[in-house]
C-alpha cells in the first residue's frame, strides 16, 4: 500500500508544479461556466414549464463541473502509458515488485485528484459570491454534503477504473486511436457534460441513469442541489458502488489476462 | 482529444522537417527563368506536399478525422435533445439554430484547417524552428501559412456540409441570391475572424514562449457557444460580441436578416466588415515578429 501511496504522492507533486497553467486554466473555465449558465438560463426564460431543474440547481451542476473538470475530463488518458504500452517501455513497469493495474490506478487517481484541488477551490470561491440563483450556494445540510463527498469519490473511482480499463485493453491491440476516440466522445455526451441527463428525454434518460457512464459526474452533481433525492439518489449511488466495483475486477482480471501472456515488441 | 491532437503534432512537425527540405529544393528548381515562384503557387506546392505526406498514414489520417467528426457530433447531439423538450430559444427554432451553428463550424473548421500554422506556432517557437522561417526568402506569414495544413478537419467540414444542407431542406427560410450571398459572407467573415483570434494566439507567443490556454475562449469558445444566435445570451453579452469581438457581425445580424427579422441590403455585407478584425490582428503578428527573441534551442 505504501507504494501505491508514494506514486500518489510523486504525481501530485507534479501536477502542482504547472500553476501558471492552471490560473490561466481557471479564467477558461469561468468562461465556459457562465456561457453555459447563459445558454441554459435562455431556455429557462422561453419555456420554464418544460425546463427539468430549477435554476439554482443548474447552476451548482454547472459550476461543480467546471470546478471538478479534471475528475471527469474522461479524454484526458494518461499519453505516457499509452505510449508505454506502444513502445513496449510497459515492460520495464511490469518488472517492478508492483501489481501494474493498481499503479495505473494509483497514478490516474493522483494526477485526477492533483489537477482538481488546485482549480476547485478558486473557482467555487467566485462563483459561492455571485448572487443567486447564478452562483453556488451550500448545500442544504450536513447529511446532503456528506453524500455528495461519497458521490464525488464513487464517481471520481468509476472515472479512473474506466481510463484503466482502457490502458488494459492497450495491451490488445497495437493501435487504441479507435478505441480512444469513440470512448472519449461518447462518454462526454452519455455522462451528461453536453447537457445534463435530465435534458434527455425523459425515456433516453431512464437507460442511461442505468450505464457506468451515469455513474461519473451525473450523480454527485445532482446530489449537490438536492436535484436527485430520496430513493432514486440511494438507486444511483447503489448503482455507482456497483458499477466501480465491476469496473475495477473486470479490469483486474483483464490486466491479469494479459499480463500471462504479454508480448514486448522490441525495445 | 486535445492530448490526441498534441501528440500528433509532434509527429506532424517531424515530417514538417521532410517536406520543408523538399519545398525548398523543388523551389529552387521551378524558380530558373524569373527567379521567383509566385506565392499562391508556392502555397498550393506546400499544401501539396503536406497533404501528400498525411496521406501516407490513410488509417491515421480517417481516425482523426472521424475523431473530428464526434466531437462536434456531441454538440449537435446536445441541440437535437434540448429541442425535444423544447421547441424554440427566445423564438429561435430548432432548424433555425442549426442554421446558424453549421455556418459557424464550417467557418471555423475552415479557418483551423488553412490557419492551423498560427494555431501550432507556439510550438514553433518554442523549438527555435521560426529562426529557420526567418531566413527563408519568403513572407514570414506565407511560411507560416503553409507550415501546416490540417486535413484531418474535413470530418467538422462535411458535418457542417449536412448540418446547412439539412437546415435548409427542413427550415422555412425563403432563400434568394442576396441571402445565399449572406450565407457565403458569414462563413468568409467568420473564417477570417477565427483566423484572426489564430493569429493573436501566435503573436502572443513571441512574448510569453507557451501558448495561453485562455485564448481557446475565441477559438473554441466562441465556435461551441456560437451554436446559439448571440441575442439568446443577453444584452451584455450581445454588446461585447458586437462592438468588442466582432462575432455577432458574422453572426446574429446577418442570421436576422436570412429569418426575414431585419431588413436592407447593409447585412448582406456586415460579415465582411468583420474582415477588419484581421487588420490590428497582422499589426500585432509584425509587432511580434520585430520583437522576436529566438528561444536558443
Amino acid at each position: 500500500m505504501k507504494k501505491y501511496i508514494s506514486f500518489f504522492r510523486l504525481r501530485t507533486v507534479m501536477g502542482l508544479q504547472y500553476r501558471v497553467a492552471a490560473v490561466s486554466g481557471i479564467a477558461t473555465q469561468f468562461f465556459w461556466g457562465f456561457m453555459e449558465i447563459f445558454a441554459l438560463h435562455a431556455f429557462y426564460e422561453t419555456n420554464r414549464a418544460a425546463y427539468p431543474m430549477t435554476m439554482e440547481a443548474t447552476c451548482a451542476y454547472v459550476w461543480l463541473q467546471q470546478a471538478f473538470l479534471a475528475f471527469f475530463n474522461i479524454w484526458a488518458l494518461d499519453g505516457e502509458i499509452m505510449e508505454a504500452v506502444v513502445s513496449g517501455n510497459v515492460a520495464y513497469e511490469l518488472c517492478r515488485p508492483l501489481h501494474i493495474y493498481n499503479m495505473w490506478f494509483a497514478m490516474g487517481m493522483a494526477n485526477r485528484i492533483s489537477r482538481a484541488w488546485l482549480r476547485c477551490i478558486p473557482i467555487l470561491l467566485v462563483a459561492g459570491l455571485l448572487p443567486k440563483p447564478y452562483g453556488i450556494s451550500l448545500p442544504a445540510d450536513g447529511m446532503h454534503f456528506v453524500l455528495f463527498v461519497a458521490a464525488l469519490l464513487l464517481g471520481l473511482t468509476v472515472v479512473v477504473a474506466s481510463c484503466t480499463l482502457i490502458y488494459v485493453f492497450s495491451f490488445f491491440t497495437v493501435s487504441m486511436d479507435g478505441i480512444k476516440i469513440l470512448f472519449t466522445s461518447m462518454s462526454e455526451l452519455l455522462m451528461g457534460a453536453v447537457i445534463p441527463l435530465p435534458f434527455f428525454p425523459e425515456k433516453v434518460q431512464r437507460v442511461l441513469e442505468l450505464l457506468p457512464f451515469a455513474a461519473m459526474q451525473n450523480v454527485a452533481l445532482r446530489v449537490y442541489s438536492g436535484n436527485l433525492t430520496g430513493n432514486e439518489m440511494w438507486r444511483a449511488l447503489g448503482l455507482q458502488l456497483i458499477w466501480a466495483v465491476v469496473l475495477i475486477a473486470g479490469g483486474k482480471m483483464l490486466c491479469g489476462a494479459a499480463e500471462k501472456k504479454v508480448i514486448i515488441q522490441g525495445g | 482529444m486535445e492530448k490526441a491532437g498534441m501528440e500528433k503534432t509532434g509527429k506532424e512537425r517531424a515530417e514538417m522537417k521532410e517536406t520543408g527540405n523538399d519545398t525548398g529544393q523543388t523551389g529552387k528548381r521551378k524558380s530558373g527563368a524569373d527567379g521567383k515562384v509566385s506565392a499562391a503557387r508556392l502555397y498550393r506546392h506546400y499544401i501539396s506536399v503536406i497533404i501528400r505526406s498525411k496521406m501516407q498514414y490513410k488509417k491515421s489520417f480517417f481516425m482523426y478525422s472521424l475523431g473530428n467528426f464526434l466531437v462536434s457530433f456531441n454538440v449537435f447531439a446536445g441541440i437535437f435533445f434540448m429541442f425535444r423538450k423544447f421547441n424554440n430559444v427566445k423564438g429561435f427554432t430548432y432548424s433555425e439554430v442549426l442554421l446558424c451553428y453549421s455556418i459557424v463550424l464550417m467557418a471555423f473548421s475552415l479557418a483551423e484547417m488553412f490557419a492551423r500554422g498560427f494555431d501550432t506556432f507556439p510550438g514553433m517557437v518554442r523549438k527555435g524552428s521560426f529562426d529557420r522561417l526567418l531566413l527563408r526568402p519568403r513572407g514570414i506569414v506565407l511560411q507560416v501559412l503553409g507550415s501546416q495544413f490540417e486535413i484531418t478537419r474535413f470530418g467538422r467540414v462535411l458535418q457542417a456540409v449536412l448540418l446547412l444542407g439539412y437546415s435548409i431542406w427542413k427550415g422555412d427560410v425563403r432563400w434568394d441570391f442576396g441571402k445565399a450571398m449572406t450565407v457565403v459572407f458569414m462563413i468568409a467573415g467568420g473564417m477570417a475572424l477565427f483566423s484572426g483570434f489564430f493569429v493573436i494566439y501566435a503573436s502572443l507567443s513571441f512574448f510569453t514562449l507557451e501558448g495561453l490556454e485562455f485564448m481557446n475562449i475565441f477559438t473554441n469558445g466562441l465556435k461551441e457557444y456560437g451554436k446559439y444566435p448571440m441575442g439568446i445570451y443577453g444584452k451584455g453579452l450581445l454588446w461585447i460580441m458586437t462592438f468588442l469581438i466582432p462575432f455577432a457581425l458574422v453572426q446574429y445580424y446577418p442570421l436576422l436578416y436570412l429569418l426575414d427579422r431585419r431588413s436592407g441590403a447593409g447585412y448582406i455585407f456586415l460579415p465582411l466588415a468583420a474582415g477588419l478584425f484581421l487588420v490590428p490582428c497582422y499589426f500585432l503578428w509584425r509587432y511580434g515578429v520585430r520583437h522576436y527573441k529566438s528561444s536558443g534551442s
